[in-house]
């Protein structure tokens, strides 16, 4: 420790250069923790329902792969099953491509297995007496300005009607919102009655995408996924009972290799690092020859100077990388409260902290080893008389 | 009483390239404790070699150098170190202070290798300072110094673990004739009042004129030792 005001000193020689660099550390760090925690939420999730009030069940072989609807009463009687809703992916635009939406078609106990969702009685009594009635969450009636008794088009993007037209039209019946602040997201999504999407599609229809299970007792979620997907064991719609996080991630992985891009930018990036810092760092030693001369002068073995420019480069690997995580979670736990569940994402925790600080070091180390060995090596007189 | 620095057929040669230079040819010298020694000669008579050897900066390529009854050529570079954390203090003509640390940080550098707590770092340090007649400038940076303030820290850097010797390579080549004088009285306060073994390489006779001995070396061979000189102080 009492080395540290003397590295700090020398770290802040000057102060302009190393500001710079170290804002581009915290720049890569922060760029670390958004990135694994995202890798993270794709790397834990889907092997573990335990503790899950709710389930989801897809086609094992894939999310694109519907399911029969006649596994819904069999997915009913499953012990500590308490209540079972379905779903199909709708998607679609309004107005203009650019207005992409997530909607869904539901049938009308949907809502039940997701209290969250409020809405008041007599609307939700309206969506189960109007057939092309949809419920949308209030942040997205806000952006389109969409009022109780619109009626709304929507350009279908996969599911045509019979007739071959791609516009559905939709009377709002409802409008949803959610309390908690972390879940607003999920007031940007569009609901509408699963009779009308399966009576007047071309295709897809007396297919589930997905269904969702409340189960009467979280602790047992594992042995009711496990049950679930017995029922269709060996046919060929095998199923995949997962958490909603597990869902959410699989379906993004639907549109990349999640893992492989965020570990080719990762790598990118802390490749730059390594290279701006260690420029530092070399620019840094070499301009401090005759400081460290002193210091060995005075005293200082070799192995100390040594590890005095090793434990400087660390200091500034850490200095950025600490505030980079630090603004990552920040950011990581805003971005989880603005996007809920769409962009599935890990909050920057002790995990992903440890990961940040082994990175620190390493990258301290290697940056700092060239320029450390030079000091280390260096010959007093030598350095003493400008040679 | 044995001296204090005993050089026995000291050579020094180095190697450039496929050339070899000898600059220090079969030396012999003693240093007893409690002199001031100058060191006087024409560039490239290996007088800043000699003392570089002596401070333990640098190893002989053939001969002995006993300094307080230890051989110092036999040392490897960490005993070396070692052994001139803790007796030998250092004194150069640009000052090599560091330049983002105050005066009194400069000054505490060496008793970083030290087991001394903080408080007592910061004690020794002060009271370096207030020897060389700098208390009132130990938060002031290098650069924040005159020429002849900046040799002043240095050497109260150089003086701040007690060593036994101090060398010291050219100390007023950078200083006006007023901060010299400044410089070259407290070196021979140091001397006679603490009991400082100095050995200084200089140019300058009149700076020479403070030692209590000055030897002339020339080509790498100690040609001449000049009488005791009488201080002009």
């Amino acid at each position: 420790m009492k080395y540290l005001s003397l590295i700090w000193s020398t770290l802040f020689r000057r102060k302009t250069r190393t500001l710079f660099t170290i804002f581009s550390v915290i720049a890569a760090f922060l760029l670390f923790g958004l990135l694994d925690s995202v890798r993270g939420a794709f790397a834990n999730v889907g092997h573990n329902v335990a503790g899950a009030s709710r389930l989801i069940t897809i086609s094992k072989q894939s999310l694109v792969v519907s399911l029969p609807t006649s596994l819904l009463m069999r997915i009913q009687a499953v012990p500590g099953v308490s209540a079972v809703t379905y779903a199909n992916w709708f998607g679609g635009y309004y107005q203009e491509p650019k207005n992409q939406l997530v909607t869904e078609a539901v049938p009308q106990n949907y809502f039940t297995l997701y209290p969250e969702f409020v809405l008041p009685a007599a609307e939700l009594r309206s969506f189960h007496d109007v057939r092309t009635g949809a419920i949308v969450g209030q942040s997205l009636a806000q952006r389109f300005n969409w009022k109780l008794g619109d009626k709304i088009p929507i350009q279908a993007t996969i599911f045509p009607q019979k007739g071959g037209s791609n516009t559905w039209m939709f009377d709002i019946v409802g409008i949803y919102h959610v309390s908690d602040p972390n879940l607003k997201a999920e007031e940007n999504q569009l609901y509408f009655n699963w009779d009308y999407f399966d009576q007047a599609t071309q295709f897809g229809g007396g297919t589930a995408g997905w269904y969702i299970e409340r189960v009467a007792q979280p602790k047992q979620a594992d042995r009711v996924a496990r049950a679930i997907d017995a029922i269709s064991a060996n046919s060929d719609h095998e199923t995949k009972t997962q958490s909603e996080d597990a869902f959410t991630a699989a379906f993004v992985s639907q549109f990349a290799d999640i893992g492989l891009i965020v570990g080719s930018i990762m790598g990118a990036v802390f490749f730059t690092l390594i290279l701006l810092t260690g420029n530092t760092m070399a620019q840094a030693v070499r301009e401090r020859i005759p400081e460290l001369a002193i210091l060995k002068t005075i005293g200082f073995s070799n192995r100390s100077v040594l590890s005095l420019v090793l434990a400087e480069s660390v200091l500034l690997l850490a200095i950025g990388g600490a505030v980079g995580l630090a603004i990552a979670a920040v950011a990581v736990s805003g971005i989880r409260a603005k996007l809920g569940p769409q962009i599935p994402m890990l909050p920057v925790g002790t995990q992903a902290w440890l990961r940040g600080v082994a990175l620190m070091i390493a990258i301290g180390l290697v940056v700092g080893a060239l320029p450390a060995r030079r000091g280390m090596r260096l010959r007093i007189v030598d350095a003493l008389s400008g040679r | 009483m044995s001296p204090l620095v005993e050089i026995r057929s000291v050579s020094k040669v180095y190697v450039r390239g496929k050339q070899k230079l000898e600059v220090l040819h079969h030396v012999n010298l003693d240093i007893g404790k409690g002199d001031f020694l100058a060191l006087m000669g024409p560039s490239g008579s290996g007088k800043t070699t000699l003392l570089n050897l002596i401070g333990g900066l640098d190893s002989p390529t053939e001969g002995t150098l006993t300094v307080a009854e230890k051989r110092i050529d036999r040392l490897g570079q960490s005993e070396l170190a070692r052994w001139r954390a803790s007796n030998v203090g250092f004194v150069f003509q640009f000052y090599n202070l560091l330049p983002m640390l105050s005066a009194a940080r400069n000054v505490e550098l060496p008793l970083l290798l030290t087991k001394l707590p903080a408080a007592k770092r910061r004690s020794h340090a002060a009271i370096a300072l207030e020897l060389v007649g700098l208390a009132d400038r130990a938060s002031h940076k290098p650069g924040e110094l005159s020429g002849g303030q900046q040799q002043r820290v240095a050497i109260a850097r150089a003086i701040v673990s007690d060593p036994t010797l101090l060398v010291c390579d050219e100390p007023t080549g950078d200083l006006d004739r007023q901060s010299a004088v400044e410089v070259l009285t407290l070196l021979q306060r140091l001397n006679r009042d603490h009991g400082k073994t100095i050995v200084m390489v200089t140019h300058d006779p009149k700076a020479a004129e403070y030692a209590s001995h000055t030897l002339h070396l020339d080509k790498g061979t100690l040609v001449e030792a000049a009488a005791a000189a009488e201080s002009p102080s």
